[in-house]
């Protein structure tokens, strides 16, 4: 087997892991507009707000000690104790869903029935606080993020691909656990949609907002569940890509790995969400592997977008999108 | 009326409590706390603010003048950073410090035109070394292609001389800033004969996986990072996955902060990269510092950067702005200067070994003079290693000289090349 192909296929391996990293920002993307028709422009910062509180919580860090000294002269930091990781994530998804509550209380309930642009703007508003809220509360230096998840290059992909092929492939342990974890998430959120009731008021809600309401069922109520969720899949994909690279306010920019992953996938799939993400994972891999020597490299961020540019003329609702027909 | 007089009253009271703002002199700091590159942001601007408050606290300013310090958020934002010049150009600030190598590129005509000096420690536009041409900028004590130089100056000495059949590979952000040591090093290749792999990585960084499967695939022999903000520890993280050794893995001074490795962990262990100055507590500045920023609870952000590679960074340039201010008083005989004598400052600062030992810093930087010739200083940069075990960077080479007569060359064409588009004719400013 030429090297060029093994090269090919380890680049194909690789994009389809970080594909499954992608994937894990546009579902909490996908889940809010599904249920609310709003394009939630935060979803990134709340990824990097999930991850920093994570990390508060584990360090034992005081929340707004900053400003507390600021104010008070005072020398405060730490509590002194650090909180096991099996305590400090169910800690940080309550926090979550208050931010969801928070969220319905003080923006969605005052902007019913307006335009989703003015929708889409508020979350831009969002995006904003809760970054400088972020920053406030947990600082903004560079934080290590350690959820016990193993890193580094996959031995056994190494040793069995290296018997195959005598060339053994590069992947990160990091990212197979990582498309494990996806899996679960995607499984777990169609089983809630399914088969519980919450679920099935959700699907309701999606598929028609007045109808919905006609049989009881509450606006309000659905959309902090649906804010709550898409917390949960933030603190998922904030807890993957802080692993990665530390958690800092760069975090916030992966929502933009999300938009390209959105337009393959449609913005109303879950699947779709998936299939996106595997698209653009492999697809920059591979033209970053065959087109770097030509053009220098450095395609990764301008790719995906040219990729979904290209969709977009021939699928515009994505490949698992609805249809819009509009009759005049 | 009521509100017109406890406006006067208010203004009264302003001018009798405190110097007049002419009689202060205003070093204005362009900082980003906020952003994605904050994490880098922050130290740099505590230590400056930290040291300018020092010389006020301990000295009453420089030559009896107190410093008035004032901070414009950039947030690493070329347009937020011409919007912060605009808004205290007329202040009469003394010296420019942008912090960002893309806000240095679009105020440099604009301090041209204005005659406000630019100081660009280690970054910026290489080619402002030739002082005839840019004559209000300076980029003392190092410039990008000076690193890149004292970079293969040293694994030339770990190579018994000889870089002949070795790849290197640069892994750069790929912008102005990581795109500077690039004619450098391919210069230097051609000279000594190793092959030279550039792989860029889009800002932010994030996502590295192809550079390095790509690094991983041509195995080069060195890799050297031209990065910043979250580029470096995922690239340090990267690194370790793929077992690049990290003894053979450095940084320039940018990418050597306890910000870039402390993220990765024990991985890091080994890591290199450029220092242009020392970097910890173990001087005796430090003493003062204490006593009259730290412990009077006077220090800015939350005063626990201080001693880290950035911090260090920010109090360096600052300590060079007061002694150029100190310079310029001397040239002028006035103890309230403009931003034109502070120029004068700058460009007969000197800069020695005793000079360093007398202001608490030791061995802190290196020694060197600027002229109008050269407004870049000596060049030379040492070699830190990350001690992931310790937690902290620990010198291991002495300071290194750069191939200062290939990059006065290139930085000669450069300038003049800039000259000429601007129909500038090259001359020193008495």
């Amino acid at each position: 087997m030429s090297d060029t192909l093994l090269f090919a296929m380890e680049a194909t391996l690789n994009g389809l892991t970080a594909g499954v990293m992608y994937a894990l920002v546009a579902l909490g993307f996908v889940l809010i507009f599904k249920a609310s028709g709003i394009f939630n422009f935060a979803q990134g910062v709340m990824a990097l707000f999930a991850a920093l509180t994570l990390v508060g919580f584990q360090s034992g860090q005081i929340p707004f000690s900053h400003l507390i000294n600021a104010m008070f002269g005072t020398r405060l930091h730490h509590f002194g104790w650090n909180m096991p990781t099996l305590l400090a994530i169910p800690a940080t998804v309550l926090v979550m869903i208050l931010l969801a509550v928070l969220v319905e209380r003080f923006i969605l309930k005052h902007l019913v029935n307006q335009e989703p642009i003015i929708l889409f703007m508020a979350t831009i508003g969002l995006a904003y606080f809760l970054e400088g809220v972020g920053d406030i509360m947990w600082g903004a230096e560079v934080k290590a993020l350690d959820v016990g998840l193993p890193k580094g290059m996959s031995g056994a992909v190494d040793d069995a691909t290296f018997a195959w092929f005598g060339y053994g492939f590069y992947i990160d342990r990091l990212e197979i656990w990582a498309a494990g974890i996806a899996a679960l998430l995607v499984a777990a959120l169609t089983v809630f949609s399914q088969y519980t009731k919450q679920g099935r008021a959700l699907r309701a809600v999606a598929d028609d907002h007045q109808a919905a309401l006609s049989v009881g069922i509450s606006l309000r109520f659905i959309w902090v569940l649906t804010w709550s969720i898409a917390g949960i899949v933030a603190l998922v994909a904030g807890i993957m890509w802080g692993s990665k690279s530390g958690v800092q306010f760069s975090l916030s920019l992966i929502a933009l790995k999300a938009l390209p992953v959105l337009i393959l996938g449609g913005f109303t799939s879950i699947p779709g969400a998936i299939v996106g993400g595997l698209i653009i994972g492999v697809g920059e891999k591979l033209f970053d592997f065959f087109m770097s020597p030509i053009i220098g490299g450095a395609t990764e961020n301008w790719f995906a977008y040219m990729l979904a540019l290209v969709f977009l003329l021939f699928r515009p609702q994505g490949l698992f999108g609805e249809r819009i027909i509009e009759r005049v | 009326m009521k509100l017109t007089r406890l406006a006067a009253t208010f203004a009264a009271t302003m001018i009798a409590a405190g110097p007049t703002l002419a009689e202060t002199l205003h070093f204005p700091s362009l900082s980003y706390r906020t952003g994605p590159f904050a994490a880098g942001g922050i130290p740099f601007a505590d230590g400056y603010s930290d040291y300018l408050t020092l010389i006020n606290e301990r000295d009453g300013g420089i030559g009896g003048v107190p410093i008035r310090q004032t901070e414009c958020e950039t947030a690493y934002n070329t347009e937020r950073g011409v919007e912060c010049y605009q808004s205290i150009r007329g202040d009469n600030p003394l010296v420019l410090q942008p912090l960002s190598t893309g806000i240095t590129y679009q105020l440099i005509p604009r301090t041209m035109e204005d005659g406000i000096p630019m100081h660009t420690m280690g970054y910026g536009r290489t080619s402002a070394v030739n002082g005839e041409v840019f004559n209000w900028t300076f980029n003392y004590p190092a410039n990008y292609w000076d690193g890149a130089s004292v970079i293969i100056n040293y694994l030339l000495s770990e190579n018994d001389g000889s870089l002949e059949g070795k790849k290197i590979a640069l892994l750069y952000h790929n912008s102005a800033y990581g795109r500077e040591p690039i004619p450098t090093l391919t210069n230097l290749a051609e000279r000594h004969g190793y092959e030279l792999l550039t792989i860029g990585v889009d800002s932010p960084g994030q996502e590295q996986g192809s550079q390095w499967l790509q690094i991983r695939r041509e195995r080069p022999d060195y890799v050297v990072m031209w990065g910043w903000g979250v580029m470096n520890p995922t690239a340090i993280q990267e690194a370790a996955n793929i077992r690049f050794p990290m003894e053979n893995f450095i940084g320039v001074w940018w990418s050597g902060s306890q910000q870039d490795v402390r993220p990765v962990g024990a991985g890091a262990h080994g890591y290199k990269a450029l220092a242009m100055h020392g970097t910890g507590t173990d001087y005796p500045i430090y003493e003062d510092m204490q006593r009259y920023v730290i412990d009077t609870g006077k220090y800015a952000g939350t005063g626990d950067e201080v001693g880290t590679v950035l911090y260090s960074r920010g109090m360096y340039a600052a300590m060079l702005a007061v002694e150029a201010a100190k310079k310029a008083q001397e040239i002028h005989g006035v103890a309230a200067i403009t931003p034109a004598m502070m120029r004068d400052g700058m460009a007969n600062l000197e800069i020695t070994e005793e000079l360093m030992a007398e202001l608490g810093l030791p061995n802190f930087g290196p020694a060197f003079s600027v002229a109008c010739e050269n407004h870049g200083g000596s060049g030379e940069a040492m070699i830190q290693q990350w001690d992931a075990n310790a937690g902290e960077w620990n010198l291991i080479t002495d300071w290194i000289a750069p191939d200062r007569e290939m990059i006065m060359e290139m930085a000669m064409e450069d300038s003049l090349a800039f000259a000429a588009e601007n129909n500038m004719t090259p001359a020193c400013m008495n």
